[in-house]
């Protein structure tokens, strides 16, 4: 099996740890696993976007035109990449910041989660982007859930691991949303 | 087994520098380059290594021929503009036989241009970049883990030929993180490094490593030895990647990056039943010549796929056999350039 995936959103979501998260997380099911990081002249409050492609053989190309899921964390990013999403595919939306009711897209499956209401129920907005992964994780079972909350140990670093509870937490608030 | 790590292709070459013996590194920052400084400004002081931040690019080639000029092994890295300054050490590296490996992790141009990928560099990386008629190997990865067992390579490669060796790649590969297997040093046969100065406490005769031959006949002389050192690299040295070529009636060339791209392309080509394969260089210099021309014996169509205007595509029409037809499709380097495997997809289709 092949998964590509994009997600976008503003520079302080966690757009880039959320990519990473994912990607580890296939490295700790023995799978092969590209994350590119769009690259450009960055800054506060700019773009972030990040690629992810995991596959059981060989990766292949790291750069997609047409990922089968997209996840838009604000606005911006379903506005300027909306079309991205490959015909039939996924859009997992962070429907608390996006509105998506003028969005001329009715062939896709789209999955409408309020991101930072849940992050923020939980205790901590700038979990956002746990809840992200663990919606896309349990829509397209790319990685087990078991296998996100194990690779928070290695992506955050260790001053960051008493936060590891409450993003477990986040991350099964995000697959939970999936099926509601 | 080595652990199965995560990381990015600029970690990957800090990480085999290290692993390589490489105890002596010299830079100056500049983007898409700088987690290499980064890693190895960490790494290097721990394991009673030198890292030198240089005044610039120019200081840290020349510091780099000194160091390889003792025996050590060394490296720098830049991207695009500051390989162009480190030029001139390159040709007296070349010419005083002085191996030493080069980073180049490439960003667009001409001049400043920006820092998106680019391989627009293969013209001054493989035609020889600086003054005087001289080749480098040119070794050029396509995954963070060819990034790293290029870059080991490329230190055996140096020592072995007594040359500089460059590690062509772009911001994809050099940001893109992968899995990396960090396998152990390769036990490898070297010649001693006799030539080596040593200063005179040691007894021995005085050692010159130079580029300055004024005796009749001496740089003849030189030129010719160097020459024939390329030519046991051209015999010796050629190392590509065939993929799904053996009944392709097209094949792409491609090489680090955008081979990657025209890979998935080729898969969506091989979907829709048309027979299409790749041949990727790993090697720029010594250009893989047979395998072009063992390719074309039976397949006579050639797509060759850069991020630039059109220039590994020299080395494939003096490669290919004479009724072989050579295409080229190219995307010069900048934001939103990037193709994508459907834009190939495309080319692919109108080609074969």
């Amino acid at each position: 099996m092949k998964y590509d995936l994009f997600i976008a959103g503003f520079g302080g979501q966690g757009v880039l740890l959320a990519g990473n998260l994912l990607s580890y997380a296939a490295i700790i099911e023995e799978k092969n696993v590209s994350f590119l990081p769009a690259y450009g002249v960055e800054k506060r409050g700019g773009a972030a976007m990040c690629t992810v492609v995991i596959a059981d053989g060989e990766v292949g190309s790291p750069v997609i035109g047409r990922p089968s899921t997209c996840v838009y964390l604000n606005q911006t990013s379903l506005e300027r990449y909306g079309a991205k999403v490959k015909d039939g595919g996924v859009a997992i939306i962070n429907s608390s910041l996006v509105d998506d009711s003028s969005w001329d897209r009715d062939d896709l499956e789209i999955i409408r989660i309020p991101m930072n209401r849940i992050a923020m129920e939980l205790g901590d907005p700038r979990m956002v982007n746990m809840v992200a992964a663990g919606a896309y994780a349990a829509k397209t079972g790319a990685v087990a859930l078991e296998s996100l909350e194990q690779a928070l140990k290695s992506v955050l670093p260790e001053r960051n691991h008493r936060f590891i509870p409450a993003n477990v937490q986040a991350i099964r608030a995000g697959a939970a949303a999936v099926g509601r | 087994m080595s652990q199965r790590l995560f990381v990015k292709g600029n970690e990957a070459v800090a990480m085999a520098a290290i692993e390589a013996g490489c105890r002596y590194y010299f830079g100056y920052p500049i983007t898409p380059q700088s987690d290499i400084p980064e890693y190895l400004s960490r790494e290097l002081p721990k394991l009673n290594g030198e890292f030198i931040q240089a005044e610039s690019e120019v200081g840290a080639i020349n510091m780099l021929l000194g160091a390889s000029a003792t025996g050590v092994r060394a490296m720098t890295s830049s991207s695009s503009p500051g390989i162009s300054l480190k030029q001139e050490g390159i040709s007296y590296m070349a010419g005083s036989e002085l191996p030493g490996v080069i980073v180049n992790i490439s960003r667009s141009g001409p001049g400043l241009g920006g820092i998106d990928a680019s391989q627009a560099d293969y013209w001054q990386s493989v035609k020889g970049g600086g003054h005087g008629g001289y080749h480098i190997v040119v070794l050029a990865p396509a995954s963070v883990q060819e990034m790293y067992d290029l870059t080991m390579l490329a230190f055996d490669l140096a020592d072995i030929y007594r040359t500089p060796v460059m590690v062509l790649a772009d911001s994809v590969v050099g940001q893109m993180k992968e899995a990396l297997v960090p396998n152990p040093r390769p036990v490898t046969i070297l010649p001693e490094k006799a030539w080596r100065v040593r200063g005179r406490r040691e007894g021995t005769e005085q050692m010159i490593v130079k580029s300055l031959f004024l005796g009749d006949g001496e740089l003849e002389a030189h030129n010719w030895k160097l020459h024939g050192k390329y030519d046991v690299m051209k015999e010796n040295e050629c190392r590509q990647e065939l993929f799904m070529a053996d009944d392709a009636q097209l094949v792409i060339a491609a090489f680090g990056s955008v081979a990657r791209i025209a890979k998935t392309a080729i898969l969506m080509a091989r979907d829709a039943g048309m027979k299409v394969g790749l041949l990727r260089p790993i090697t720029l210099f010594p250009f893989p010549t047979k395998a072009f021309q063992e390719v074309t014996l039976r397949c006579k169509k050639i797509l060759d796929i850069e991020l630039n205007n059109g220039q590994m595509v020299d080395d494939v029409r003096l490669s290919v056999a004479r009724d072989a037809e050579v295409y080229f499709y190219g995307r010069p380097p900048g934001a939103g350039s990037l193709p994508v495997p459907e834009e190939l997809f495309e080319q692919i289709k109108k080609h074969y």
